[in-house]
């Protein structure tokens, strides 16, 4: 629970320190996070079940609980590993300008970092649906201030659609809360899942609730906001936004519908939610095939890779031969994207950086004057297409595994289809690159910023040798009333 | 019984109507009254349930009151950083709408963003 905390004591003694102390207590602070988060999942790995730790001491159903399982520990060591990589990126970039101690800019970046740490620590253990809704919101208001940090009137009107979009996302799951509350009168995800019992009153709470947390997660036809919000966005800001804060409210999504209602007959739901997946991811990869501007494609690839989340409904739900491997594969699927599109956005900045301008179609020779951030970005396609060794390889091999092995074969065809396009967006990027032709260099690429997106891009090429003990990791704690269902 | 079922109907209502405002309306800042609009509708259907709750020596139960009250503190902050990037954009561009610029920003004459 020190983990939560610790950011939160982050920000504080950056309001204190101004924006070059905010720097230096987000970078010396995070290794701590990283041990932290480490140390719980190792206790988790010890002990074989999850931690819970009751605030104050008063259990649920009066008081709140946090509980991290083997997921939410994997959950918060992903972060833990993505924001000092965002941190050390932007760095440079956010540095105030000399002669000036402290600039509002970067006073409200590294403040606006560290809680979104904390907002996303806090919804990996939450435990109590109001306080994810706290959580949730913390997020957004942590999120809108980067995407229009730099002040321009294009950057805030894209923070604007998405905190409207947010909001309305927002007042929809509260509204689902106040319903759960009034039909169970707790909260608490445990008591909840005990409880639990097809009413229309719960129907309505977790459509509206789903609903709320779809607008946030950005699935297809609510997905407006973000291709224009995370290309705006400093490169630093939509690596974490793309990578770890559209996640967020994927994880409540999931932990609503396997955690707490296992029990509804969601059949249709689960189609419903894999057909809305399918459609982004081809809706999704299609619009990145046309976008001339690199962030924006890489943010268009952002829809088509959250499509593949909502696979996971169909394949993992029910008492079907593959749920087991659908669920380890939407897992695999949150990791290696989060790991791979940083590593995408951080290494566009650099290009921006580089080149003056991210047109794709002026890449002509920047291949030979940037190998190093060509290399990263392929490295990084190379997980989003799915081909192998890499982390998007065994997400897709896994799901595609589960869809035949539960007879729901059609599910391979979007799963199959959105890797072919990734290939083309890819090769949209790389053939310019390698074109002949010689690209004018504004500004040297700075050495840190290239080494950051590259060991992003590593991992997620290593999470494709991730032992199988890791996925025995990820089912511990996994709510007893979810096994029985299965 | 039948104040509560009143009160109830009433949350609905602003429920739907907010949400209905909160999709047609184009303007942003009447979106952000739509949105106030739900949060009360959502508020009274907390403050229902709270009443729904009672038992024992307790006239309500305090837990959705509780709820409530963090709920307004924070749309409360969502609405005044909702104000603030409104006004923001008014003076910068001398106009608020979220068309055009924001879904367009693929044409070829806007510039690279770093």
């Amino acid at each position: 629970m020190v983990a939560v905390l610790l950011p939160v004591a982050g920000i504080l003694a950056s309001f204190v320190g101004g924006g070059r102390a905010a720097a230096r207590i987000m970078l010396l602070a995070a290794p701590l996070v990283i041990v932290i988060a480490g140390a719980i999942a190792i206790q988790i790995g010890y002990c074989g079940q999850p931690l819970v730790y009751t605030v104050a001491a008063i259990p649920p159903p009066l008081g709140i609980a946090l509980r991290a399982d083997g997921l939410s520990a994997i959950m918060m060591l992903t972060t833990a590993a993505i924001m000092p990589a965002a941190a050390l990126y932007a760095r440079a970039a956010f540095e105030p300008p000399n002669g000036i101690s402290d600039s509002r800019e970067s006073l409200t970046f590294w403040i606006m970092l560290q809680a979104i740490q904390a907002a996303l620590t806090l919804i990996f253990v939450g435990s109590d649906m109001f306080n994810l809704y706290v959580a949730l919101e913390l997020l957004t208001f942590a999120a809108v201030p980067l995407v229009c940090i730099d002040g321009r009137a294009e950057t805030m009107t894209a923070a604007l659609r998405y905190l409207l979009f947010a909001l309305a996302g927002s007042i929809c799951y509260l509204l689902g809360t106040a319903l759960l509350y009034g039909e169970f009168g707790t909260l608490d995800m445990a008591l909840l899942a005990q409880r639990m019992r097809p009413a229309p009153a719960v129907w309505l709470a977790s459509g509206l609730m789903t609903a709320g947390l779809l607008a946030k997660t950005a699935l297809l036809p609510l997905h407006l906001w973000l291709p224009p919000a995370h290309a705006n966005a400093p490169a630093a800001a939509s690596a974490v936004l793309s990578g770890l804060v559209v996640k967020g409210s994927f994880f409540i999504i999931l932990r609503l519908w396997f955690d707490i209602l296992p029990i509804l007959p969601a059949q249709s739901v689960d189609v419903v939610l894999g057909l809305l997946g399918s459609t982004a991811v081809i809706v999704g990869s299609a619009l990145a095939l046309r976008q001339a501007r690199l962030k924006l494609l890489i943010a268009y690839s952002t829809v088509a890779q959250i499509g593949y989340l909502f696979l996971v409904f169909p394949l993992a739900s029910g008492a079907n031969a593959g749920a087991s491997l659908g669920w380890r594969g939407g897992i695999m699927q949150i990791l290696a994207h989060a790991f791979a599109k940083a590593a995408m956005f951080l290494s566009a900045g650099v290009l921006a950086q580089a080149l003056g301008h991210d047109r794709i179609a002026k890449f002509e020779g920047a291949g030979r004057a940037l190998p190093l951030t060509f290399f990263t970005l392929a490295l990084a396609g190379l997980s989003l297409v799915g081909l192998p060794p890499s982390g998007g390889f065994s997400a897709k091999w896994l799901m595609l595994q589960a869809a035949i092995a539960s007879g729901q074969w059609l599910w391979s065809i979007p799963i199959l289809a959105g890797g072919v396009m990734a290939a083309g967006y890819m090769f949209r990027i790389l053939t310019p690159a390698f074109a002949d032709g010689t690209a004018a260099i504004v500004n040297s690429p700075d050495r840190t910023q290239g080494a950051v997106a590259l060991g992003l891009a590593l991992v997620a090429i290593a999470l494709g040798f991730v032992p199988p003990a890791f996925f025995d990791f990820l089912e511990i704690g996994r709510t007893a009333a979810a096994l029985v269902a299965k | 019984m039948i104040a509560s079922t009143l009160a109830g109907f009433t949350g609905a209502a602003l429920v739907g109507l907010g949400l209905y405002g909160l999709i047609i309306e184009p303007h942003p800042l009447r979106k952000l009254l739509s949105f106030n609009l739900v949060g009360s509708g959502v508020f009274l259907v907390f403050g229902i349930v709270a009443r729904r709750g009672a038992s024992g020596s307790y006239a309500f139960d305090p837990v959705p009151q509780a709820m409530v009250i963090t709920g307004i503190v924070v749309a409360f902050a969502a609405s005044a950083l909702a104000v603030a990037l409104i006004l923001r954009l008014y003076a910068e561009t001398g106009g608020v709408s979220l068309d055009a610029d924001a879904s367009t920003s693929a044409s070829p004459n806007s510039d690279a963003s770093g």
